[in-house]
């Protein structure tokens, strides 16, 4: 198959491009849920992502949460951005955060006005920036000005067989094309770790894996109270044939084809070493890892599942494909693409890669996922430690 | 001939079932993806898509192979042709 060249994307001031054009309205803290959803509720077109965390973080873990919340409003897929935080400073320091793109945000405080004003205020500025959005076009972008993430969910032995291998495939196809691509799931790598680090595109890139993947390891280990049954592999994942960590992670790792990692990312961390593969050190739960991807500037997400994991993300549209036959049949509405016809032998692996190429670039061009279609937005930040 | 079980690779001791079930005493089509061969073998278990069956015997201790890589080992022998999953194989790692 030919691989077309551009796609149709949003193009942003930053020189980014984006696959959706949205206008989010962006709680700091649990508390302004209650506003931010008030304000996408009175502005038709925005959306609000409210989320359980912001309040009392500290080290680490609070830059992660600044680093989350910035990197989601910077994101290309996003137009316009309107933050509302309890307090005033930190409100800024994420609103600053995404002026840098040169999108259109503003912010605002909800102390000392209470919601209601809050939402009066915010509403306004909302409605103008959602009718300036409206008139942004969709423009030729080269297939470069793709950022395509990857994470895998409800796997089972199908997704190692078939579904994994086809999103290889894909990228041992667009990576010579100039896109940037991103799997991460620390922990899914265990007992996989060795073979992954392997795939480091330099010694440096390798043995930041091995340390990332070790700490990761090392956490599990001390806060561990059995053998991690049914969370490790999940209880879905046994039902779908998966007996071991070992298996699951050498499944999960059929995602990268042959591609070789050029650096390894913190979590929400954006890429700087220009085109190619990252690994991202991330939790290996679906909604927490593609929000952590969306926030580092992943525009496009391919999602293989077995069982049938239904996540999706407010901003980064999630592409589904399962090789499992009984998840076609019995929730074929969570699919973006079948890949079954591997297994009976119908289908090979490039002709899946190529299937799969196709759904990508529909959905890049506008094309709604399954998720977006059934209302999945699951925004959900990791926390690395308890509150101060 | 349709494919009953797919083998990643040579060095595998576990085949996957990738038709809805197989029932016992089977004659099962394998199919190798490694080095597009094939081989055959009679199931002892019902097995159901997507779970493993055993290419030999396999005794405590042993252990599985699959993608040609060690994915746990065996706590229950196990006799060839029958189902290999969390009642007779456990991790090495947790």
């Amino acid at each position: 198959m030919e691989i077309p060249k551009s796609f149709l994307g949003y193009k942003r001031e930053n020189s980014r491009a984006g696959t959706r054009n949205h206008v989010i309205i962006l709680p700091v803290d649990d508390i302004s849920n209650a506003c931010a959803e008030a304000v996408a509720n009175n502005i038709k077109g925005t959306i609000a992502l409210p989320h359980s965390y912001g309040r009392l973080q500290f080290g680490a873990d609070l830059e992660l949460h600044f680093r989350t919340m910035i990197g989601t409003g910077c994101n290309p897929n996003v137009a316009a951005v309107i933050v509302i935080g309890i307090e005033p400073k930190w409100t800024k320091k994420i609103v600053d955060g995404i002026a840098k793109t040169g999108k259109p945000v503003e912010g605002f405080h909800i102390e000392r006005t209470g919601d209601i004003g809050t939402t009066m205020k915010a509403s306004k500025k909302a409605q103008e920036f959602v009718m300036w959005a409206s008139e942004k076009q969709r423009e030729e972008c080269p297939l470069s000005d793709l950022w395509i993430s990857v994470k895998c969910g409800e796997s089972d032995t199908t997704s190692g067989l078939a579904a994994n291998p086809t999103v290889g495939n894909l990228m041992d196809k667009l990576e010579p094309l100039g896109v940037h691509l991103c799997f991460g799931e620390t922990s899914e790598l265990t007992g996989a770790e060795q073979v992954c680090a392997t795939r480091g595109a330099t010694k440096e890139a390798s043995e930041k894996f091995m340390k990332t993947w070790s700490s990761y390891n090392d956490f599990i280990l001390k806060e561990a109270t059995d053998d991690l049954s049914e969370s490790q592999p999940t209880a879905g994942n046994i039902a779908g044939g998966l007996t071991t960590i070992e298996e699951k992670a050498f499944g999960n790792f059929q995602k990268i084809g042959n591609c070789k990692f050029i650096d390894v990312l913190e979590p929400a961390e954006e890429p700087t070493k220009g085109k190619g593969l990252y690994f991202m050190d991330t939790s290996s739960a679906a909604a927490e890892c593609v929000t952590l991807q969306a926030a580092a500037g992943f525009n496009i997400h391919l999602f293989p599942t077995g069982q049938g994991n239904i996540v999706g993300n407010p901003i980064e549209p999630v592409v589904k494909l399962t090789a499992n036959p009984l998840t076609v049949k019995g929730m074929g509405e969570h699919i973006d693409c079948d890949v079954s016809k591997i297994l009976s032998r119908e289908m090979n692996l490039s002709e899946a890669g190529d299937e799969l190429i196709k759904t990508t670039l529909k959905v890049a061009n506008g094309r709604l996922t399954c998720a977006e279609a059934l209302g999945h937005r699951e925004f959900v930040m990791t926390k690395l430690y308890r509150s101060a | 001939m349709a494919t009953d079980i797919i083998i990643h690779d040579k060095k595998d001791n576990v085949g996957v079932v990738v038709i809805e079930k197989i029932t016992p005493k089977q004659d099962c089509a394998c199919w190798i993806m490694e080095d597009d061969s094939s081989t055959n073998i009679q199931s002892v278990d019902e097995i159901p898509l997507g779970h493993k069956i055993a290419m030999v015997d396999l005794k405590e201790g042993d252990t599985i192979l699959k993608y040609g890589h060690d994915i746990g080992k065996v706590v229950k022998s196990i006799k060839k042709g029958e189902h290999v999953h969390v009642h007779n194989v456990k991790t090495k790692k947790w």
